[in-house]
Formats: structure tokens, sequence, C-alpha cells
């Protein structure tokens, strides 16, 4: 039987992955990943609670979110795309134009 | 007759401040006749209202309201009464007569403008001082006359001396002036008011006790002021200042505040005869510890200055027994005798080439008559021989001495007397008789301006007859101050008279005689009375070892320990702290993403452990 607390250990566990990928990853596109991931984990929270309370205005979050992430990457993606253009890499340490 | 008295009060203040305008040039004669004759106004002024003032007009104006705070009202009031109209006259004669003797005695300073400004500035304190009609602006005048006497007797402030005198003035004032402070506080706080009419109106309705307080406070402030033992040691040092301050600061007006202060509250001293006892006790006691050391000392201007002391000490003799109109009237004969003294021994001076030891100078009568006259008559004045001014002031003193039963105080005064009159005369001869050693050292002597003659001249002819006014000064200054009674027999009074008088003349004879024969031998000057009185008692030395030497000590262990390793290093610490934490902090601003990701982390993990562990009370 698989109860609530198995999805959100589930959630819990991916998304310390994707908060590790965004900590530990130096490329650009990982990092993109790893943002996946964690808004993904914490969908998978929500629509677990609403499934668990009968409520569906989790699982509409959860749609709202895939939303977001969605044109959030688009966005992202056509950046990185004329970053990698620009200077041949996507590591994000050369990204320091900003530093003082 | 306010617009007199407005006159007399600010013209000194608008010299002062037009010469100020001038300090910082280079001389100009402008500012010395424009200074003169302001206060010369402020003098004819005072003179109208002298002749104005009796005892049903008395002129009391409330120029504005000064301060008002909850209970607390003090206006900024001026009175001309008897008493304030006789010391803005004397005030401002002697300082006219010092204004117009400093065009010629400082004309090769460079500092002539700035000492003009002071010298104003000055005056306009001692007026606020003597004119105000309560405490508290008696106060500011009082502090206003400290101030202007540091800054002149500072005046040639390269001079180490001249600076380290000027502070020791005003630090001892400042401990006496505390003293002063809480005086009038005492007189608030159980009064409510600072009003001379209001104050002496319902101080006897006080308990004794407090009224003895108050008394005590108030000679406190009086002796620093008046240079009382035990803090006289200053007027002697001040004698550093140019000589027309000390003719005009340290002889005639400002020192003689303290005893303007006592005779102003007399009121209050009346009530308390057993303080009024004590300051009579000290100031007999100052009268010859003074004149005793003036007896051997060489410096021409400390001799006058230990003169002054003895004869402020009189002033609070006749003062403390409740003669005050006496104090009054000495205070006004010593001022014209004294300055003109101090003048003349700046004549002196200057001839000299500054030098003061007046065992190298003599024979100078052939080459400064005048000088020497003046100070001839000076000091007959101040030895008290008839008919001079000195006579009558001083006589009275010993008569009010004798009158009240004290003996001792009579005594004590007898012998003042006498070595006033030796001393006095001790100076005389050798500056101006006797051997001429000054051409040893090469220098000629030569006689000041003759408009600085005729400046002292008026002063000369007041050290004559100003003893004459007796009956008309004791009638008009009785008019506001309490009478006082004589119950002694007419021919003892003339036997006093005689007595007086005879060993001030043998005082004086001693002298001549002493000196005309070449003087003592050297052979006293290893006595040990010699050493102890030249050596001033040894108390300067006593307040170094005993005061300031342990002062010094704590002081420096305070800066050393306390100051820099506890409160500076605790201020400089917080400073530290916040700054390199900064510095720390600033390398969280890589510019790198990704550690910045990490910071972001770190800071959500420390919102949530918030969120889950602080709950704020609502």
């Amino acid at each position: 039987m698989i109860t609530l607390t198995h999805y959100l250990v589930l959630s819990v566990i991916l998304f310390s992955i994707g908060l590790v990928g965004v900590m530990r990853r130096k490329n650009l596109l990982m990092l993109f990943f790893s943002t996946e991931i964690l808004l993904n984990s914490v969908n998978i929270g929500f629509v677990a609670v609403s499934h668990y309370y009968g409520d569906l205005s989790g699982q509409l979050f959860a749609f709202f979110i895939i939303a977001v992430a969605a044109s959030e990457i688009a966005v992202g993606l056509g950046l990185l795309v004329l970053w990698y253009k620009k200077t041949g890499s996507i590591n994000l340490d050369s990204l320091q134009m900003m530093k003082g | 007759m306010e617009q007199y008295l407005y006159i007399a009060l600010f013209a000194p203040l608008v010299g002062s401040l037009v010469a100020a305008l001038f300090a910082q040039s280079s001389k100009n004669i402008f500012t010395g006749i424009f200074t003169s004759t302001l206060i010369f106004i402020s003098f004819v002024s005072s003179i109208i209202l002298l002749y104005y003032v009796n005892a049903n007009t008395i002129v009391n104006v409330e120029m504005m309201d000064w301060i008002s705070a909850g209970n607390l009202s003090i206006s900024f009031g001026f009175v001309v009464d008897q008493v304030s109209v006789i010391m803005m006259v004397t005030v401002t004669l002697v300082s006219t007569v010092v204004h117009v003797y400093s065009i010629g005695y400082m004309e090769h300073d460079e500092s002539f403008n700035r000492f003009f400004s002071y010298l104003s500035a000055f005056v306009f304190s001692m007026m606020i001082l003597v004119m105000s009609d309560n405490f508290l602006g008696l106060f500011i005048g009082w502090e206003g006359v400290g101030l202007c006497s540091w800054l002149l007797i500072g005046f040639w402030y390269k001079k180490t001396s001249a600076s380290w005198a000027a502070n020791e003035a005003f630090i001892m004032n400042r401990i006496a002036d505390l003293g002063m402070l809480m005086g009038i506080f005492l007189i608030y706080w159980n009064i409510g008011s600072l009003q001379y009419d209001i104050v002496f109106a319902s101080i006897v309705n006080l308990d004794i006790k407090i009224v003895s307080w108050i008394g005590i406070f108030l000679f406190i402030g009086a002796m620093g002021k008046s240079a009382q033992f035990p803090l006289h040691t200053w007027l002697a040092d001040a004698m550093e200042g140019p000589t027309p301050v000390s003719a005009l600061i340290h002889a005639a007006t400002m020192v003689t505040a303290g005893v303007y202060l006592i005779v102003r509250a007399g009121e209050i001293y009346t009530l308390i005869p057993n303080v009024g006892m004590f300051i009579a006790s000290l100031g007999a006691f100052v009268a010859v510890f003074a004149a005793s050391m003036a007896l051997v000392n060489r410096d021409l201007k400390r001799i006058i200055a230990y003169s002054t002391l003895s004869q402020l000490g009189y002033m609070f003799v006749a003062a403390g027994l409740g003669a005050y109109w006496i104090a009054l009237f000495h205070l006004m004969t010593h001022a014209f005798f004294k300055s003109l003294l101090f003048l003349g021994a700046g004549n002196v001076m200057h001839a000299m080439n500054n030098e003061l030891d007046i065992k190298k100078m003599g024979g100078l009568y052939k080459a400064m008559r005048p000088t020497a006259i003046l100070m001839g008559i000076a000091s007959v004045a101040l030895a008290g021989i008839y008919p001079l001014a000195g006579f009558f002031s001083k006589d009275k003193i010993l008569e009010v001495a004798f009158n009240d039963g004290s003996y001792i105080l009579w005594a004590a005064l007898f012998v003042g007397a006498g070595l006033t009159a030796f001393y006095s005369f001790r100076l005389i001869m050798l500056v101006f008789f006797g051997d001429k050693v000054h051409e040893k050292f090469g220098i000629v002597p030569h006689e000041a301006k003759p408009f600085v003659i005729y400046a002292l001249t008026p002063l000369a002819l007041l050290a004559i007859v100003a003893g004459f006014f007796e009956h008309s000064f004791y009638e008009f200054t009785t008019q506001l101050l309490a009478d006082y009674k004589f119950t002694l027999d007419h021919s003892v009074v003339i036997n006093l008279i005689f007595a007086t008088s005879a060993i001030a003349l043998s005082g004086i004879i001693f002298a001549v005689y002493k000196y005309i024969r070449g003087g003592f031998s050297e052979k006293i000057e290893n006595w040990r009375i010699y050493k102890l009185l030249l050596n001033q008692y040894y108390i300067p030395k006593l307040y170094e070892v005993c005061i300031i030497k342990p002062f010094a000590t704590l002081s420096r262990f305070a800066w050393l320990n306390i100051d820099n390793k506890i409160v500076d290093a605790s201020v400089d610490m917080i400073a530290k702290t916040i700054c390199s934490s900064g510095e720390k902090a600033r390398e969280m601003q890589s510019g790198n993403l990704s550690s910045m990701l990490r910071w972001m982390v770190v800071g959500i993990i420390v919102l949530l452990v918030l969120a889950i562990f602080y709950r704020p009370m609502v």
C-alpha cells in the first residue's frame, strides 16, 4: 500500500537531489535540470497532499507550477543558447561580468 | 536715568568688540584711543548716576527675560544703588587711567589691539558683576572677569611661565567658584529667587544653619577671587601679565570683587556673626601673612601683589565685623593708590628693560622724578600717613577691630600696618635711592612719555584727597548698608590714631634709615626666617608636592590605564569588530553565481529553522 508518507518522502528526496544539484553543479544546463527537479518534487508534494485531503486546489497549483516552469525554461534556454554562441562556454564560473 | 545705566554698562563692550575686529592686524593707535574714549564715557555716565542716586532714586531696570523654565524665572536686571554706583565709579575711573596708560605702555607690543579688546571686555564683565541685581548676573560677571583675567595674565602666551600662571589663576578660581555656585544654589533652593531684594527680605525667615552655610559658601567664592589664604598663591604668579593688567585687575578691581560680594550680601552676614568673625580672623591673618612675605621679596611687582593681598585682608576684617561701608571705603581708596603704585612700577620696569629685581635698580630718582613722586605718594597713602587716603580708611578698620573687642585682630592689623610702611619704603628706597646698581648691567633708565604721567595724575590726586570724602561717603553708603556703631570714647580713638600713625611712621623711618646706610647685611639672607619668607612659607612647594604631583600622577594613571586601556579600548573594539566583520562579509559578494546560490540555500535553511523554532508571541 502506498501512503501519503511515501509520496512526501519521495518529494523530499527529490528536493534534496535538486538542492544539491543547484549548489554543486557548474554547468548551466545541469542547473536548469536541478531546478526542474526541485519544482517537480514540490509538485509531487502538492498533488499527494491534495489527493489526501480531497481538495483540488493543490493539483491546480501543480499545473500552475508546470506552466511557470515551462515558460521559465523556454526563456532560460534561449538566453543560454545566446550565451553559448557568444562565449563558447556554459560554465557558471565564467559568468562573472558583474564582479566588483 | 536708564540710558546712563546702559551707556555705562555697554560702552566698554562696544569698545571691546570694535577693538576685537582689529585683533589680528598690526598695531593701530585708533583702537587704544577708541576704547579709552568709550571707557571714559562710561565713567562720565557713572559720575552722573553717582549724583543722581540717593535713597529714593535707585535705578533698577529689567533689560529682558533671561531664563524662564518652570518656576525658575531670572531676568537680565541691573541696579544702580549706593553700593554699585561707588563700584562703578571706582572701576571706570581706574579703567580709564589704565587704558590711557596702556597706550603708552604697550606701544611696542605687536598684539596692541588684542590687548585693548581684552581690557575693555574685562571692564564690561566687571560692570555686569557690580551692576547686576541678582546673584546669577553677579555670577556671570564673576566668571567673565575670571575669563578676562585668564586672557590677560596669559597675554604673552608664548612665555611658558605666563600661560602657567594664567592657568593657575583660572583653576584656583574655579575651585572657589564651585563654592560660590553652591551658595547660590542654596539660596535659590531655600528662597526660590535670586533677586537681591527678595533674598535679603526673606533670608531672616530661614534656619540659621542654612544661612550659615550660604554665608560660608559665598565666602569661599570670595576667597578665590580675592586670593585669601589658602587660595592666595595665584595672585603673586598673576604678575606675569602686563603691568597695566596687574594694576587694573589684580589690584584695583577684580580681586576686590570678593569684598564687594561680602558687602553686597551684608544682610546675610549680619545674621551670622560667627561666620563674620571667621572672615575677619582670616582677613587679619592674611594681612600679616602677606605683608611678611612682601618684606623680603625682591621682585618689584610681587611686593606690590603681596601688599594687595594684605590690604584685601584689611577689607575682609572690616566686612567680617559688619563695618561694610568701611570695607567699601578702603576698597575705593586702595583702588586709587594701589593702581597708582602698580602703574608707577610699570614705568620703572620699562626704564629698566623689564628688569624686576629691585636689588638691581637704585638711584632712579634722578632719571624718573615724576614717577618717583607718584610712587612716593602712593606708598605714603598705602602706609596710612595723614592726610593721604590710606590713613582714613585703614585707620577706621583698626578702630573697628578695637571697637569690636577683638584685640587680637587689632594687634595683627597694627603689626601689619608697621610692616606695610616698612616694605613700601624698602621698595621706594631700593628703587629710587641708593647706589645706581643698574649701571653695572648697562641699563640707561628713561622716564615714560609725558601723557602717561599725566594720565596718572588723577589717581595721585585721589590718593591724596579721597580720604576727606569720608563723611559724605559714610552718609551716602549707609543709606543702603547697615550702619556700624562705634562705642569707643573719643580719647581712645585719638590714642588709636596716634598709635597707628606712630607705627606706620616708625616703619617708614626705619626703612629709610636702614636703606640710606646701605640696607641689611647679606648675612640675614641665611637666616631661616628670611628663607621661609622668601619661599612664601613654602606654601607653593607644599601645594606642588601635596596636590599637584599626586593629582598629576593620578591623572597619568587614569589616562594610561583607565582611559587608554578600558574606555578607549572598548570603543575601539566595537569599531574594529564591525569593521572586520564587514571585511569578512564582503567576500560573500564574490559575483560567482554558484556561491551566491549556496548562500541562498543557507539563508533559506536559516529562515526555515527560525520559522520552526521562533514563534513571536502574538
